[in-house]
């Protein structure tokens, strides 16, 4: 913990061309999202569970009024079940789609920090042999001795909510 | 000076329908009988706040046409034209094409500019054929133009001497009001002349050039009236004051030469009390303009999305108070009750605070009915029946999304009425009937539902036609007997339309099932009464908010679902109904007599639901939707309540069998079933 607060203190002031990404663990493995599509983050509470939907949609919860759907991120890439402990929140995010603005969750299994990351770091994602399907993969980021997945949120989003193949049973 | 005037631009739009509207619905009127001054001055009010409009924003070809009109329309309210049927008919045609125009400018669309050209030059013809037709059919468009310029210079001695006194506040560019535009409409009524007050400038340094330091002081002889003046300020009202008043009236006081001198003496002498005269009208004269423009005054235009905001707190705020309810039961002693006491307080103002916002979605039902007039109007002209529409109840409100959705079926039974209700004059006279038809809109409340009624004095429904029909298409057993209303009744099933030829008008195939259809999404219902001879009723009853259900919360589980009360028919314990399982149905309800088929939810919404806890222990709820009923298992029934219905699709998508969703006092999501989804969906499953 006194390590990554030291880490998000040492990270250097946003640079030209460094976009800022919110990390979180999944799995094990550090992920990132565009700190820009993020609306916040809240500690994780059983969602309503919706029917005809697929497993990785949890259900919905009550953001202030408005009904938002949940995504399991760990059932979405096929990572395995977990417990839920103190560390899981939601991370709500803001897409744009075809249909509109959307709000979705995405239960994660901790966040870490926000930390900036140039255009020159990044490496675009491997073809093959990651776990999670390369498509909602925006790139690769070296961070400190570790690696970062940064991830397509919007395509992510879009794929599992408005995809038919993988979203609602819709009419 | 540069204004972006494209904000204005959905104002423009919004207003301009509006306009249009009023205009169309006076003209409606005109046809009637021996022209309203009042309202041919309220068409022409329209016609000229929209040239003047489109002409600030460079909508060029709507301003020329509108200016066409105008010109006509002047005619008119001289009394130099007189109104006819042809004519009226003319005017509603460019009604049309203005709003064609209009819609064509928002959606950046063509135009048929041929159409508008046509009707453009019967404008035009029309003024130029006043009084003697013959002669000046060959060249109407040189006549029309002679009508529109009223040529200044020849007569700018003769008219009234008007000072105008125009001072306008500092935005008035910025709300896109042009002061040279005004004026030169004004050079178009007489002779003009222009003096600008520049005393009001600042420095240099501190002059902000978006904004109007000036202000004017002009005068104009003119034959036009007060009025006219006036009205080429309407755009500017609000952002200027200003004063018109007569300096002398001089009634052809030039043609002779010599007693010019004295005229003008005698003029300046009486010139006080002229102004005298003329500030005493004032007052009078504004009244009349704040009683006419009062409806714009005292209401705004909000944003449908602006109320749903406000609707999302509100119920958060009802939330947080039933967290905070729930607390204070928790507290003793004198500081609790207190708590409790304002806690009990703050519940009222939370609900009457609700109701209110509620209420502000709330729209009168004449938004709909107002399209009829003119509908009823051209479909008896087309089909040669005399038709009279009645109109009652158009102040009866409901919510903005339901009258949204009320429209399209009840333009489907009107003209149902009009084109098979409504029987052809010679039928009508041989049966001692009046030859004029009526077909009659009439909206009241009863409880928390609106019911809007289209009835007719037609020849009713001919139920041996129907009978036939439905036994030509296997609806009903051909040895099945039914009473009146079950065969009334079946007008409204699936593919069924009895005209012998179908028309245009209705009978293509879409029918009342339709009707029906659209009335049930919306969480209505419809009814039908008919008399052989005499005419039939159509009667909907609509709920007055989709915002707001009424709704019995029940427990599956550990998940709360909502079941809209009107689905609700009666509830049975499980132990004492008898429940059976039928081989290929499943398990069977029988209930009064009917085996109706049992709904767990578990199965319906593949476990993806709460799981009944005891599922031999429970109740069971016969509820009916799309006219079928089920038996819907529960563990529990938790209580009733209104609830606000939130969508589901705004974020994620539709879900068969639920309705929407709400938000629950612990401030948790529960679904609302969709019954009639539900039964559709248990019945098709059977069927299969």
């Amino acid at each position: 913990m006194d390590a990554t607060a030291a880490k998000s203190v040492a990270t250097p002031v946003p640079a030209s061309h460094a976009e800022q990404y919110l990390t979180f663990q999944l799995a094990g493995q550090t992920y990132g999202v565009e700190i820009l599509r993020v609306q916040e983050i809240k500690g994780w509470e059983r969602p309503t569970r919706l029917p005809h939907s697929p497993d990785h949609v949890q259900g919905v919860i009550n953001l202030r009024g408005s009904v938002v759907p949940i995504l399991d991120l760990r059932r979405r890439f096929g990572l395995g079940e977990t417990e839920y402990g103190r560390t899981t929140v939601v991370i709500v995010v803001k897409v744009d789609t075809a249909r509109g603005e959307l709000t979705a969750g995405i239960v994660v299994d901790a966040v870490c920090e926000v930390c900036n990351i140039s255009a020159d770091n990044l490496r675009p994602p491997p073809e093959v042999g990651s776990a999670i399907d390369s498509d909602f993969v925006r790139g690769l980021a070296m961070v400190g001795d570790g690696m970062l997945v940064l991830l397509d949120v919007v395509h992510l989003v879009n794929r599992t909510l408005t995809d038919p193949a993988s979203a609602p049973k819709a009419a | 000076m540069t204004i972006d005037l494209t904000q204005f631009h959905d104002a423009f739009y919004e207003e301009s329908f509006e306009a249009i509207g009023q205009m169309e619905e006076a003209l409606l009127r005109l046809d009637a009988g021996t022209p309203d001054l009042e309202l041919i001055n309220t068409i022409f009010r329209v016609a000229h706040s929209i040239k003047g409009g489109s002409a600030t924003f460079g909508f060029g070809e709507i301003a020329s046409f509108t200016h066409t009109l105008e010109t006509l329309l002047d005619e008119l309210r001289g009394q130099r034209m007189k109104v006819t049927s042809a004519l009226s008919d003319l005017l509603l045609r460019s009604v049309d094409v203005m709003r064609e125009m209009l819609r064509a400018q928002q959606g950046r669309l063509a135009v048929d500019a041929q159409r508008v050209a046509d009707l453009q030059f019967d404008l035009e013809l029309a003024v130029a054929q006043k009084g003697n037709s013959a002669a000046v059919t060959a060249v109407p468009a040189a006549a029309a133009a002679a009508a529109t310029t009223p040529a200044p210079a020849a007569e700018a001695v003769r008219g009234t001497l008007y000072r105008i006194i125009f001072r306008p506040f500092l935005h008035l560019l910025a709300r896109g009001n042009d002061p040279l535009r005004m004026f030169r409409e004004l050079r178009d009524l007489g002779d003009l002349q222009v003096t600008a007050d520049v005393s009001a400038l600042p420095a240099f340094d501190e002059l902000d050039p978006e904004n109007c330091y000036l202000s004017w002081t002009l005068q104009l002889r003119t034959e036009a009236t007060r009025q006219a003046i006036v009205e080429v300020f309407d755009w500017a009202e609000g952002d200027c004051t200003l004063e018109v008043s007569a300096l002398e009236t001089e009634p052809a006081a030039v043609p002779t030469g010599p007693s010019a001198d004295t005229a003008g003496a005698a003029a300046a002498i009486e010139r006080p009390a002229g102004i005298a005269h003329a500030e005493e009208a004032e007052p009078r004269a504004v009244k009349a303009g704040d009683a006419a423009k009062g409806s714009d005054a005292s209401s705004i235009r909000v944003s449908i999305e602006k109320i749903d905001d406000l609707m999302n707190r509100v119920g958060e705020l009802v939330i947080t108070q039933s967290m905070l309810g729930q607390f204070g039961a928790l507290l003793d002693g004198a500081a609790g009750e207190r708590l409790r006491s304002g806690l009990s307080q703050l519940e009222r103002n939370v609900r009457e605070l609700q109701e209110s916002v509620m209420r502000v979605r709330m729209v009168p039902i004449s938004f709909v009915f107002s399209r009829f007039p003119r509908m009823v109007r051209d479909l008896s002209q087309r089909l040669g029946k005399q038709v009279e529409l009645k109109m009652t109840g158009g102040e009866t409100e409901l919510d903005k999304t339901v009258l949204e959705k009320i429209g399209d079926p009840l333009v489907h039974l009107v003209r149902n009425s009009i084109d098979h209700g409504i029987e052809s004059q010679q039928q009508r006279q041989a049966s001692g009937k009046d030859a004029r038809g009526t077909v009659h809109l009439h909206a009241y409340h009863r409880g928390s539902s609106i019911t809007v009624e289209v009835s007719d004095d037609g020849g009713g429904l001919k139920r041996e036609r129907i009978l036939a029909k439905a036994r030509e298409r296997r609806l009903v057993g051909s040895d099945e007997q039914l009473s009146d209303e079950a065969v009334d009744n079946l007008i409204f099933l699936a593919g069924f339309s009895t005209h012998d030829q179908a028309t245009d008008i209705s009978g293509r195939g879409v029918g009342m099932d339709v009707v029906k259809r659209n009335v049930d999404e919306l969480g209505g219902s419809i009814e039908v009464r008919s008399e052989t001879g005499k005419g039939s009723r159509f009667i909907i009853t609509l709920p007055l908010t989709l915002a707001i259900v009424d709704g019995q919360t029940v427990a599956v589980g550990d998940e709360s679902y909502i079941v809209p009360l009107t689905a609700i028919v009666e509830s049975l314990q499980m132990r004492t109904a008898s429940v059976n399982h039928v081989v290929g149905h499943g398990e069977v309800l029988s209930f009064r007599g009917e085996y109706l088929p049992v709904v767990r939810l578990e199965k319906v919404f593949e476990a993806r639901c709460g799981r009944e806890r005891e599922p031999s222990n429970g109740l069971i709820m016969v509820v009916e939707g799309d006219g079928r009923r089920v038996g819907l298992c529960v563990d529990e029934l938790l209580g009733q309540q209104q609830v606000v219905v939130k969508t589901l699709e705004a974020n994620y998508g539709h879900v068969d069998g639920i309705a929407g969703a709400t938000i629950l006092g612990d401030g948790s999501v529960a679904l609302i079933l969709d019954i009639a989804g539900l039964t559709r969906s248990v019945s098709e499953s059977l069927a299969a």
